[in-house]
């Protein structure tokens, strides 16, 4: 058959398919998938996919979002609206409760974070729920360990990645046997890039938290980073808390989260200002990922997202 | 119009310069950022050179590739120019080769070989080049690397371009593909375009800018090339359409397996039946007449839905729902086509297949099968024969595939699958094997043909 000129999907069109046909294998290849919600622009994303994947039908699995107890106040309120509107079930995973019941202990001090404690909890619901595959927003573009993690993530029953021995993935072929206590992190946007992301939040006109446009805050400088202020937080000699125009690029805990001066007001310019970036959004805004060269690698290993 | 998204997939021996060519590719189409620059010159320095920055370490993603100066897995790059965007399959060349070109080809429109310039065309660049015909990447680029350690000489590249060619005039017949047809060629059976470029990723010769030192070239840069090549989708539209099954969505069916819920959104869709999954390959329209297989029912199109409306016609790789006129009873595992270019329907079919573990693939060997959404049962009847790669040559039965074998595997399954030969169709002529007691991935199968 000969055509003249062959109608082609736009890369974003492509990258959609492709992250709807993953969802669809893990809904009939598990028996109890989860989707791990944060509020965040890379979740906001998935959550449209599961629309394109399942709708006029309810998800066939529920949310769950791993609570740090130290989320931005507009992200736990968008989070709420947006699972509302979906009609969809929410499961809060409570890292004060882990801190609460014994099972981990609060870091102290002006750098205390409970970024690492989160693994716990993470790991600690999954098992409760007995679910066996668990969909997160992860991208490969977005760190170095990352780069080499499989849309299917198998994880022991130690909830351990193994980056040396990762099974092997071909085609759009995915292997998701599994014995019972392990589970596989599954990431159907593995090969977008945080532009990718933002075009499609921009070209679905998906509302997103208010934090991903910029405002005024009170922010304080440490390690080259500014840090949102809130009450209770401890300063380190030197630094105080001054007014700031800044807005966010990822949406993690408060206390690990830095702010980026930026006048983006709209979702257009977002798209304009990331395209321009020269500073990958983890490098720029993320303190748990510099404690070491291998430091997402190390806590990947650990059961981390 | 050519594609927007690209995905290639590069591989090479240890020392041949992929990851500097890699690095190179990012570093000079500004695409590396600056704290990721800053590591690199903090590990460069680290490793005790002074004042370069050495472009490997930029895609060496785990510890243990750092600390030993090897790539290890296969890694995923992203850039984009303004022309088009980018995916890099990184396959290292050592460990575990084949497992790992095999996984990086098996998506890629376009593979770029690397031969070393000095060494010439090694053991290392021919099975890539034979792994890469054998996946049926539409095209090939041979990088004559190292251009600068052999005075830029074009006598050297023009030699190696012959041997290269000489051993490539092969591949075709041992991978059931013919000669491409001219520049373009890339539709179904064909064998891939090669293009070949003298470069040198450490100096960037050829690789972003085309070089001054080799005004004897005078084809484009790498950069230019992989902006410029037309390669078919990984889906063409010009072959017969194909549409396996994943899911069916039911709302009213309670599907939701092993999910409490309260009765939630879309419970209004009492009566909604639709078939969930992606074009795999052509294209489909309402009201076209379909065969289910391998069950053989007839029925017509009735509806084409997706999250955003209704379509006339959809197009391979879209990920969609369909309605059918009539109920028939068809679940996960099933492919939807036309009457007339039917898929074939078979339980004993020979592949070509890539054994990617250590215990080897033996006569009478039993597991899991996962070929496009089915899952079944497969006996290992006999191994016909192993592929030579060197000599391209297939030789006599042969008792086992060892790990990084390939050879020819006859099989049956437990279920009929309905199947291409991989040479007309990567989606529905490939399958993969799994270890039915340690769930591991454990081989790699390219349909040859039904058997018997």
């Amino acid at each position: 058959m000969a055509v003249a000129t062959r109608p082609q999907l736009s890369h974003l069109r492509a990258l959609e398919s492709e992250a709807i046909h993953v969802m669809r294998e893990v809904a009939a290849e598990f028996e109890k998938p989860v989707l791990l919600f944060s509020g965040g622009k890379d979740s906001i994303v998935l959550l449209r996919l599961a629309e394109k994947a399942f709708r006029p039908a309810p998800f066939p699995f529920p949310l769950m979002h791993v609570d740090t107890g130290h989320n931005f106040p507009e992200v736990i309120e968008f989070r709420d609206r947006r699972v509302a509107e979906l009609g969809e079930r929410l499961i809060v995973a409570s890292v004060q409760e882990s801190i609460d019941s014994g099972r981990v202990v609060e870091e102290t001090g002006p750098r205390a974070s409970r970024n690492q404690l989160q693994t716990v909890t993470l790991l600690d619901a999954l098992a409760e729920h007995g679910f066996d595959a668990a969909f997160g927003g992860a991208r490969r573009d977005e760190e170095r360990a990352r780069a080499k993690e499989r849309v299917f993530s198998f994880r022991d029953d130690f909830g351990q990645w193994d980056p040396k021995n990762q099974r092997p993935e071909l085609w759009n072929l995915y292997n998701g046997r599994i014995r019972k206590g392990e589970n596989v992190r599954v990431f159907p946007i593995s090969n977008w890039t945080e532009l990718d992301v933002w075009e499609y939040i921009d070209s679905e006109g998906l509302e997103v938290p208010s934090i991903y446009f910029s405002h005024v805050r009170d922010v304080f400088r440490r390690d080259g980073m500014l840090y949102a202020w809130r009450e209770g937080t401890e300063l380190i000699d030197g630094e105080e808390v001054f007014s700031e125009t800044v807005r966010y690029r990822t949406v993690g805990d408060m206390s690990c989260t830095g702010g980026v001066l930026s006048q983006a007001s709209t979702l257009e310019e977002v798209v304009v200002e990331i395209a321009a970036t020269r500073i990958t959004e983890r490098g720029e805004t993320r303190a748990d990922d510099r404690v070491s060269e291998a430091a997402m690698e190390d806590r990947k290993k650990a059961g981390y997202f | 119009m050519t594609l927007d998204l690209l995905r290639f997939t590069t591989a090479g021996a240890v020392d041949d310069g992929k990851s500097t060519l890699i690095g190179r590719l990012l570093f000079d189409s500004k695409q590396v950022f600056e704290d990721q620059l800053e590591h690199v010159a903090a590990a460069s320095e680290r490793r005790g050179g002074e004042g370069v920055l050495d472009l490997a370490l930029l895609t060496d993603g785990l510890r243990a590739e750092r600390e030993q100066g090897i790539t290890i897995d296969v890694a995923y790059r992203y850039f984009a120019t303004p022309v088009r965007r980018f995916i890099i399959a990184d396959c290292p060349g050592h460990r575990q080769y084949t497992r790992n070109m095999v996984t990086g080809a098996s998506t890629a429109d376009l593979a770029v070989v690397l031969v070393d310039a000095r060494r010439g065309v090694t053991e290392q660049s021919k099975r890539h080049a034979f792994i890469s015909a054998l996946l049926g990447i539409p095209r090939m680029v041979v990088a004559i690397n190292k251009m600068d350690l052999v005075e830029h000489s074009q006598a050297r590249f023009d030699e190696l371009v012959a041997e290269f060619a000489d051993f490539a005039a092969g591949l075709g017949a041992i991978t059931g593909r013919r000669a491409p047809d001219g520049v373009g060629a890339d539709s179904a059976g064909q064998a891939a375009a090669i293009s070949y470029i003298p470069i040198s990723a450490l100096n960037g010769d050829n690789v972003v800018e085309r070089s001054r030192t080799m005004a004897w070239y005078d084809g484009p840069a790498l950069l230019e090339l992989l902006e410029q090549v037309e390669v078919a989708y990984d889906h063409p539209f010009d072959r017969p359409a194909r549409f396996p099954v994943q899911w069916v969505i039911r709302p009213g069916a309670g599907i939701s397996v092993g999910v409490d819920r309260d009765a939630g959104a879309g419970a209004a869709d009492a009566d909604y039946r639709g078939y969930a999954g992606q074009l795999a390959s052509g294209a489909l329209r309402r009201g076209d007449e379909v065969a289910v297989l391998p069950s053989g029912g007839r029925t017509r199109i009735a509806a084409i839905d997706t999250y955003d409306g209704e379509l006339d016609e959809a197009l391979a790789p879209m990920s969609l729902t369909l309605r059918l006129e009539d109920e028939l009873d068809i679940s996960r595992g099933e492919l939807i086509c036309r009457p007339d270019e039917a898929a074939t329907v078979a339980r004993e079919l020979a592949a070509d297949v890539c054994w990617m573990t250590d215990k080897p693939l033996r006569a009478g060997g039993r597991y899991a099968l996962k070929h496009t959404s089915r899952s079944a049962t497969a006996i290992v009847d006999r191994i016909e024969d192993l592929v030579d790669v060197h000599t391209l040559r297939r030789s006599q039965p042969a008792d086992e595939l060892a790990l990084n074998d390939i050879g020819r595997v006859h099989l049956r399954t437990n279920v009929p699958l309905a199947f291409d030969a991989y040479t007309s169709n990567r989606r529905t002529g490939s399958f993969i094997l799994i270890d039915e007691s340690s769930n591991e991935t454990v081989g790699a199968g390219l349909i040859a043909a039904p058997d018997g």
